[in-house]
């Protein structure tokens, strides 16, 4: 009997999130993440020189605010800041300053869809931090070495409830925290540079009590996150098995071998001796400041997931949807929801799969985006009358993207022999022909020579003496060739 | 010679008659002629020349004559000064020279003022006496066997002994005011947050203030108007509207209300102290203003709460003296926290671990309620006391110290009665208000200082009050 589904998951997630300032959380150095040259950005404050004093930067106050909109709740009128003291060479001043027992956002919940249900995490806190530098430790040397261009870094810990029950809902949590923490355009949320970093705190049980809670520090990407859980539950699984004990402890995160490691035992609870810092006075916020930023705030995912969905869009488009509104001002979210449902699901497909990965295609100029709806309305005419195929519209629509200016469609149809062909069949009969009149050439595409494609086509092309267009010739060659393969296999 | 007030000898300077070059030389050799009280620890010949020398070229080339033109002085060694070291008195920074400079030196030099040296002090500012200055103990001007008090020890004497005509220190629980009584000089500890504490080296960052040494009242004021104010870099400094003024403002005495701290007269107070004091308070009686005992019954904790919360503070600020990038490191560690406890244990004196040992002990967890939490609770009760008797009084009169300047040596093996030095100047750092050591006589050659205190940010009305005492009783 397969034991494994008899346990209980429990999880809950503490992120890191690295906010946008310009500068540090209490110095005047930079606040960047891809700086090369170690311990550049840094001045007396994050270097812990005798004297320094630390001051808050106003702005990470701001974006935390908005963090805090985002996570359905809202900022705290009095929080502050406290030390919490441990001794390594990254951290300068030998304390961290963090918010202790009064943070600045208490409460709130994130929510998504998994497995068609509405599943909704509660926050318990999230409290601003200062990071730490960067401890490097070289591979047969007899020293370490610090970089503390990330010391004085301001991060928003956002702490989860226990509520997430599965590896799919963690990282969808992750995912959806990713989408709001962008919309409230509170980061970069480059999780290449660690500007999310997730902590993953699980146990699983056989009953209804808790099991032994076992963290997995640093992982940092949304697929990993599942991984890592999927890997734990089943190690944690087979000491339960065996009647074996869970550790308390702190595991790091193997992404190219998949699998935790221990860091450190948890059994004795570190003492950090927190202490209000004196050196900072309280974050008093009035109600008008907290009325000003909720006013600042844009539509959040939810409000445009839900529109959406009405519109009878499938959950993965919607998600690209989501993601693309941040490159273009929620230009497209906005075109799309004045849409009705038959025009949305034709145009959408063409912002996934054609204005997207173009947009994403590096140097690659696109049609400004007024003009890109327009495009796509005057299409949908087109698809709705008939007048075009499926792929001559998807050729039209990638070539006018990449297009300076947006040309008059119906004339452009006409110079490129994009119209619906009347002689479809026509064309399909010379093509047939062309592959039976060229075996070798066809054994050679066949075989993998895909360029060999190309002298196909422009014997079509010379045969109905350049009335067709390539790409469509090419289009129905392919769709032959498939055929063609089917039979062999 | 005897350095005049401040304002004449910015005129002096200007009128052409003396040069900053021979103010810091006179400044320079006064140094090296009262040697024997051991009042600094290093001395900036070359760089202090330097500029006085620059500040010369601007007066013959007829530019405007800055506040503090040419005018020497000597900061306590906590405070970070380019061109000479800053230790702290303390091992564990010998020879650590600042990148960066204090708000408060950057405001004095913009000024023309000279630092000359870097004054003794109890290492971090940890006690009432300069007996625990890595280095060496400074010696009272009035009697060599005996401690200029501390911690601003060097600060204190080098005004005392007319070395210079200022000198700036830190004072977190007494050490401008005490070792000022004990030197028979005025201390000023303004109210907390109107001095920049940037580039300062921390005590208790709650507690710290920054004051000033000076002869009289006027160069007291004078000095404290260009350093006080608000700085961006440090975010408890106290806005603009508050800063202290050069501008002495006559007061109605017939309107003053002064209240001695009747705790503050009690038993320990040494009998020959009290005459002094109260023969003081009648002669200020005399300039026909009403003066009544009062009772501040909380201020008896004051001292408990403040060494309780001072060593928190200073356990948590000394956690980056650790060996690992500036400062003394213990070099033949053989793993990381062998360097940590090595460094930290050769380079901190005994008084440092003792308050680091404390601090550490009330903020542990299953302690911190205990201690922290309800020393915390006291402090504000006795913020509220203090509030609740300057409603009817307008400043607080009473004793700096409970005695004369002690014997070198004399205290050294109790540490409690050492800190009971301290009894009636912390609840002014723990209140956040202004207080001021005044000279106010002798007992048996030693001088004695009388201590008044203002409320918070009232710290010009404090230094007008002052300066009407000073006209009609000194």
């Amino acid at each position: 009997m397969n034991q494994e589904n008899n346990y209980k998951l429990t999880i809950g997630i503490e992120c890191h999130v690295q906010l946008k300032t310009k500068t540090k959380l209490f110095s005047g150095a930079l606040n960047v993440d891809d700086q090369e040259i170690p311990n550049k950005d840094i001045n007396h404050i994050d270097f812990g020189l005798p004297g320094a004093l630390p001051v808050l930067n106003s702005n990470a106050i701001y974006l935390a605010s908005r963090a805090a909109f985002a996570l359905n709740s809202k900022p705290q009128r009095f929080s502050k800041f406290d030390r919490k003291h441990y001794f390594y060479p990254d951290l300068p001043m030998g304390y961290q300053i963090t918010q202790y027992d009064q943070p600045i956002i208490i409460g709130g919940y994130v929510q998504f869809i998994s497995n068609n249900k509405l599943v909704k995490i509660n926050i318990t806190r999230a409290h601003l931090e200062a990071d730490a530098g960067k401890s490097i430790h070289p591979g047969n040397k007899d020293y370490s070495l610090v970089d503390l261009n990330r010391s004085g870094t301001p991060l928003l810990e956002i702490v989860s409830e226990p509520d997430i029950k599965s590896a799919l809902q963690a990282r969808q949590y992750a995912e959806t925290l990713y989408l709001l923490m962008r919309y409230a355009d509170v980061t970069n949320g480059n999780l290449y540079y660690g500007n999310m970093r997730f902590d993953v705190n699980i146990s699983i049980s056989r009953n209804k009590d808790l099991g032994q809670r076992v963290e997995i520090k640093n992982v940092n990407s949304f697929k990993s996150i599942e991984r890592a859980i999927n890997y734990e539950y089943k190690r944690q699984s087979k000491l339960l098995d065996t009647n074996q004990e869970v550790r308390q402890e702190t595991r790091g995160w193997d992404d190219p071998k998949g699998c935790t490691y221990s860091l450190r035992s948890k059994e004795n609870a570190d003492d950090y001796r927190y202490m209000p810092d004196p050196d900072l006075p309280p974050i008093l916020l009035d109600e008008a400041y907290i009325q000003d930023v909720k006013k600042s705030m844009p539509l959040m995912p939810d409000y445009w997931f839900y529109k959406l969905k009405d519109l009878g869009l499938d959950e993965s488009i919607i998600y690209s949807l989501l993601e693309d509104g941040l490159d273009n001002d929620f230009k497209n979210l906005k075109f799309i929801v004045s849409l009705n449902k038959e025009e949305a699901k034709l145009i959408t497909n063409y912002i996934v799969n054609i204005e997207i990965p173009l947009t994403h295609e590096s140097n690659q100029k696109i049609l400004n985006i007024e003009d890109r709806h327009k495009l796509y309305l005057s299409t949908y005419s087109l698809v709705s009358q008939n007048r075009i195929n499926s792929t001559a519209l998807k050729i039209l629509i990638k070539d006018i993207l990449m297009a300076s200016s947006l040309p008059d469609i119906d004339s452009y149809i006409k110079s490129h022999n994009l119209a619906q062909n009347s002689n479809q069949d026509e064309l399909l009969e010379v093509a047939i022909n062309t592959i039976k009149n060229n075996p070798k050439v066809t054994k050679d595409i066949l075989s993998g020579q895909d360029k060999a494609i190309q002298y196909l086509v422009g014997q079509v092309m010379k045969e109905t003496k350049g009335q067709a267009n390539p790409l469509i010739i090419q289009d129905i060659i392919n769709q032959e060739i498939e055929k063609l393969k089917n039979v062999k296999n | 010679m005897s350095w005049p007030k401040i304002e004449s000898i910015v005129e002096s300077l200007s009128s052409g008659q003396t040069t900053a070059t021979e103010n810091v030389k006179v400044a320079l050799s006064n140094i090296k002629k009262n040697s024997q009280y051991q009042t600094v620890i290093s001395t900036l010949d070359k760089e202090a020349l330097e500029r006085a020398k620059l500040i010369d070229l601007d007066i013959l080339n007829n530019k405007k004559v800055a506040k503090l033109a040419g005018v020497p002085f000597i900061a306590k060694d906590n405070f970070l000064v380019f061109g000479a070291p800053t230790t702290a008195a303390s091992n564990i920074l010998k020879g650590f020279h600042a990148p960066y400079q204090a708000t408060a030196i950057d405001k004095l030099e913009s000024e023309g003022a000279i630092c000359v040296a870097k004054a003794n002090m109890d290492a971090f500012a940890h006690g009432s006496s300069t007996e625990n200055s890595d280095f060496f103990v400074t010696k009272n001007p009035y009697d060599l066997e005996r401690v200029a008090g501390g911690s601003s020890g060097g600060s204190a004497a080098s005004v005392a002994l007319d070395i210079v005509p200022f000198s700036v220190g830190t004072d977190t629980g007494g050490s401008i005011r005490q070792p000022a009584s004990f030197c028979n000089v005025v201390g000023f500890k303004p109210s907390y947050g109107m001095v920049s504490r940037s580039g300062v080296i921390a005590m208790g960052s709650s507690l710290d203030t920054i004051g000033t040494f000076s002869k009289n009242i006027a160069d007291t004021r004078y000095v404290m108007s260009i350093i006080s104010g608000r700085d961006p870099l440090d975010s408890t400094t106290l806005d603009d509207s508050f800063k202290i003024v050069n501008k002495h403002q006559k007061m109605t005495l017939s309107k003053i209300k002064i209240g001695i701290i009747k705790e503050y007269l009690a038993d320990d107070l040494n009998p020959d102290v009290k005459k002094v004091i109260l023969s003081a308070i009648n002669k200020i009686k005399r300039m026909g203003l009403v003066v009544d005992e009062v009772s501040i019954p909380s201020i008896d904790l004051a001292l408990s709460v403040y060494y309780v919360l001072c060593p928190a503070e200073v356990a948590s600020n000394l956690s980056r003296y650790d060996g690992q990038r500036f400062g003394y490191s213990y070099l033949e560690a053989s793993n990381l926290e062998d360097s940590y406890l090595k460094s930290r244990t050769i380079g901190f004196g005994d008084e440092a671990k003792t308050r680091i040992m404390i601090g550490s002990y009330v903020l542990s967890s299953g302690y911190y309620d205990a201690y922290y939490k309800k020393a915390q609770t006291v402090r504000t009760k006795l913020i509220n006391d203090f509030n609740q008797v300057f409603k009817n009084y307008d400043f607080l009169i009473g004793p700096t110290v409970p005695d004369v300047a002690f014997k070198i040596g004399e205290k050294s093996s109790s540490k409690l009665e050492m800190y009971l030095n301290d009894i009636m100047t912390v609840a002014a750092n723990l209140v956040g208000i202004p207080a001021i050591s005044l000279p106010a006589g002798f007992v048996n050659n030693l001088p004695v200082g009388l201590q008044l205190m203002g409320q918070i940010g009232k710290d010009n009305q404090l230094l007008d009050f002052c300066q009407e005492i000073e006209e009609n009783i000194c």
